[in-house]
């Protein structure tokens, strides 16, 4: 296939996964801030909101602070942050309009109704919580409507992988990034100290990956900083975690690789950062730094963009 | 300006045969389920995303062109002189491309002046001698008709670079027969859907020498923003082709490659929806980032087939219109089938003369222009609008032409007042290729919604309708 429609496909994955993720994350903020005071302690939940989305030194270009108000708009509405959710869905219809003919008919409709459908909320904004949380929902539905026409209605090939890699490197960013932002909530030593204050950062962040509900099921036990970091990092049953992500990211590029009939830095690469996952359990992890080894993988992910983006897509 | 004529109406009350069964189904329908259905079409036609977009319109980038549920109807009797006067038109148009840019015959004998193709911005001097596969120039033409009357077309226009509209035609019908089933099941309707796999084999046809057995072929866009964007995707998706922007194609030895995932991949024929002057950086306008820098240098070797050919605006130019009929003369002997409407030449000071002192009667086009801008209405102009037109003229004449406004025959149309006629002009798509020329029966109805209104085109709000040519 044309090298421009696989990146095409590829980033469009990447942006309707981005913006599922960035309504998840306000979402997520929005009920821990209307948690009184004595359970969420001094820090700003909206900065971390921002520096989560990893758009913090943008925003504080434009805004002062960061309160409910600003940090909604800048995720949500803004047309000058490259990747609030408005430009999230323009980028994935804009793509989609250059990739229709690599597109089943299911997919285009999600991404062109639902931007049909946004216009009106970009001209006029939501005036309450309720509309707010209308659109947060139409987002995350958007998201899960893509995937699913994608899931059932693509031909298994190169488009359909391509597009997988967007979504599955997409989530380890952000999944990661939650853990960068948030890893000193999940540090072990301050397991004594795990008031209501901590109890409600960590269902937060269980929130924002959708994971809360799993993590009972999984462990059978009260939120535990460390279970949580395990299973985010290392649990691959949980479709957000990173073991999960690179399971996937491997099995695309392997499935590239035998179409082609060869393999390439990619895949080379993103076997090395699996096997890591796979041989690495949290006491080690701990051992180490939690917060070295998010940075790492962060770093180590987005190279293994940047290899893909090379070897395949121009 | 006469009496239009009217398609569906005789005057004395009688209908016209083509539409007795439709003017049935209408009395039986009431108006709210007409306008239900029309609403109906604009959602999906929303949805399936065909729009276009309007340039220097900021307001709304993409818009919707109005889609009216009636159809435009002609007997089988009438499409069959049609196609036969379309074909000998396009023949014509080729077998004057081919000379043009080699033996030169026609300018020999005197029948177009030397100066109408030398100093023409749009003659190509990179084709003199070029060699293009079967002689075909002009793959895809599509030919504007009007009706004046019950027995005559009459050719506005003909469009030999890289006409569009041709997915209105498909999507028209498609919706209409999702619409209205029942009204088909009344008509014997001749199919339009047969058109992409013509396309396909007519493309096929043509490649080059050099190509392997199964030529592969691409369809080259301008990109997203181009106006007929939807267009370029749909019909490479019909065709199951790749649809191509100029960076995903390099020029490696005179072949032409696209880049894919696995490398790169040779093409052998390009259906090119990007204009002659944004082909090749190298070539043409160096500021161009549609093309391929190359690219005519493969065409030159023979190793790329471009449809349209290169250097086909000298066919269909304004200025050359107006000799089309000796055209068709010189190279075939025969008299032309489809009429031409009558037009000055205001390069030649007597018609000049004629047309300054009937400006307020008169249609007067850029010769160089489309789409409907840049052109005068005299009857429907302001007494400014003519005078700033008036001085135009003067000042640069071989730019314009002239032609008495046509009473455009009027088809029935929705509108808010219920049905009523509104004038209409049709573009059927000519192929040719290798094994010669078809044309799938229809076309393009492109409706004025504006009452009185004679401008069709999109951009200047003029709609559209299915056309169906009914098999007797």
């Amino acid at each position: 296939m044309l090298s421009r429609t696989a990146e095409n496909l590829y980033w469009l994955a990447r942006y309707v996964e981005r913006a599922e993720y960035l309504a998840r994350t306000i979402d997520a903020t929005l009920r821990v801030t209307a948690l009184p005071a004595a359970y969420i302690g001094k820090t700003n939940e909206w900065d971390s909101a921002l520096l989560t989305a990893g758009v913090a030194a943008s925003f504080y270009q434009t805004y002062e602070e960061a309160n409910e108000h600003n940090v909604v708009d800048y995720l949500s509405f803004s047309a000058d942050n490259p990747s609030s959710i408005r430009n999230c869905i323009e980028a994935a219809r804009l793509n989609s309009r250059s990739v229709r003919t690599a597109l089943t008919s299911e997919m285009w409709d999600t991404i062109n109704s639902a931007w049909i459908e946004l216009q009106a909320v970009w001209s006029k904004g939501t005036s309450t919580r309720e509309d707010l949380a209308k659109f947060l929902r139409f987002v995350q539905e958007t998201s899960l409507r893509f995937d699913g026409s994608a899931y059932r209605t693509m031909l298994r090939n190169d488009a359909y992988w391509f597009s997988r890699m967007g979504v599955h490197l997409e989530r380890a960013d952000n999944t990661a990034r939650i853990l960068d932002v948030k890893y000193h909530v999940l540090l072990p030593e301050e397991e004594h100290v795990g008031g209501p204050l901590d109890f409600y950062q960590w269902s937060s962040i269980l929130r924002s990956v959708s994971a809360l509900t799993a993590y009972h099921w999984v462990y059978r036990e009260t939120l535990k900083p460390w279970l949580i970091a395990d299973l985010l990092i290392l649990n691959d049953t949980l479709p957000r975690s990173l073991a999960s992500c690179y399971g996937n990211l491997v099995r695309n590029l392997d499935q590239i690789g035998v179409a082609y009939g060869r393999q390439g830095p990619a895949q080379r690469h993103a076997r090395g950062i699996r096997n890591r996952l796979e041989h690495s359990n949290m006491n080690d992890i701990f051992q180490h730094g939690v917060h070295e080894f998010i940075q790492e993988f962060i770093a180590d992910n987005s190279r293994l963009g940047e290899i893909i983006t090379k070897q395949y897509l121009i | 300006m006469a009496v239009a004529f009217d398609e569906m109406n005789i005057p004395g009350g009688d209908l016209r045969p083509a539409y007795q069964e439709l003017a049935r189904w209408l009395k039986e329908t009431p108006p709210e389920a007409l306008e239900y259905r029309r609403q109906e079409a604009e959602l999906l036609f929303r949805r399936i995303g065909i729009t276009f977009a309007v340039y220097g319109d900021s307001e709304s980038t993409e818009r919707l062109i109005p889609f009216d549920v009636i159809p435009r109807i002609m007997s089988g009797k009438e499409w069959a002189l049609l196609e036969k006067g379309l074909k000998q038109r396009v023949r014509a148009l080729n077998m004057f491309l081919r000379d043009i840019y080699h033996g030169r015959d026609i300018l020999r004998a005197e029948i177009v002046p030397d100066d109408l193709i030398f100093q023409n911005p749009v003659f190509r001097p990179e084709m003199n001698g070029q060699q293009v596969p079967h002689d075909v120039y002009v793959h895809i033409a599509g030919i504007d008709i009007v009706r004046v009357d019950a027995e005559d077309f009459i050719v506005l226009e003909d469009n030999a670079r890289t006409p569009s509209g041709v997915s209105y035609m498909l999507e028209n019908r498609e919706i209409m027969m999702r619409l209205f089933p029942d009204l088909f099941a009344r008509h014997r309707v001749a199919p339009v859907e047969r058109y992409p796999d013509e396309l396909l084999s007519a493309l096929r046809s043509v490649a080059p020498h050099s190509a392997s057995g199964e030529p592969t072929v691409a369809l080259l866009t301008p990109g997203v923003y181009n106006s007929a964007y939807y267009e370029h995707s749909f019909l490479a998706d019909k065709l199951g082709i790749e649809l191509v922007e100029g960076r995903d194609l390099i020029v490696k030895n005179n072949e032409v490659f696209m880049r894919t995932t696995e490398g790169v991949k040779r093409i052998d024929v390009i259906y090119r929806r990007v204009d002659d002057d944004f082909l090749d950086p190298l070539t043409f306008r160096p500021d161009s980032v549609l093309g391929v820098p190359g690219l005519m240098s493969a065409y030159a070797a023979g190793n790329i087939t471009l449809a349209n050919a290169v250097g086909t605006g000298i066919a269909d130019d304004k200025a050359i219109y107006s000799y089309m009929p000796d055209i068709v003369k010189f190279y075939l002997g025969e008299e032309p089938i489809l009429k031409n409407v009558p037009t000055w030449r205001c390069r030649e000071p007597k018609d000049l003369a004629y047309v300054l002192d009937n400006l307020g009667e008169l249609v007067v086009k850029e010769v160089h222009g489309s789409g409907g801008y840049g052109m005068l209405i005299g009857p429907a102009a302001t007494k400014a609008t003519i005078e700033a037109f008036r001085e135009k003229l003067k000042r640069e004449p071989e730019g314009f032409i002239a032609q008495p406004t046509l009473a455009l025959s009027t088809c029935p149309t929705c509108t808010a007042s219920g049905l009523a006629p509104r004038h209409v002009d049709l573009r059927p798509f000519v192929l040719t290729g290798s094994k010669g020329t078809t044309i799938v029966p229809g076309g393009l109805t492109r409706v004025a919604l504006k009452e009185g209104s004679l401008v069709v085109n999109s951009s200047q709000g003029g709609g559209t309708k299915d056309t169906w040519i009914l098999d007797e």
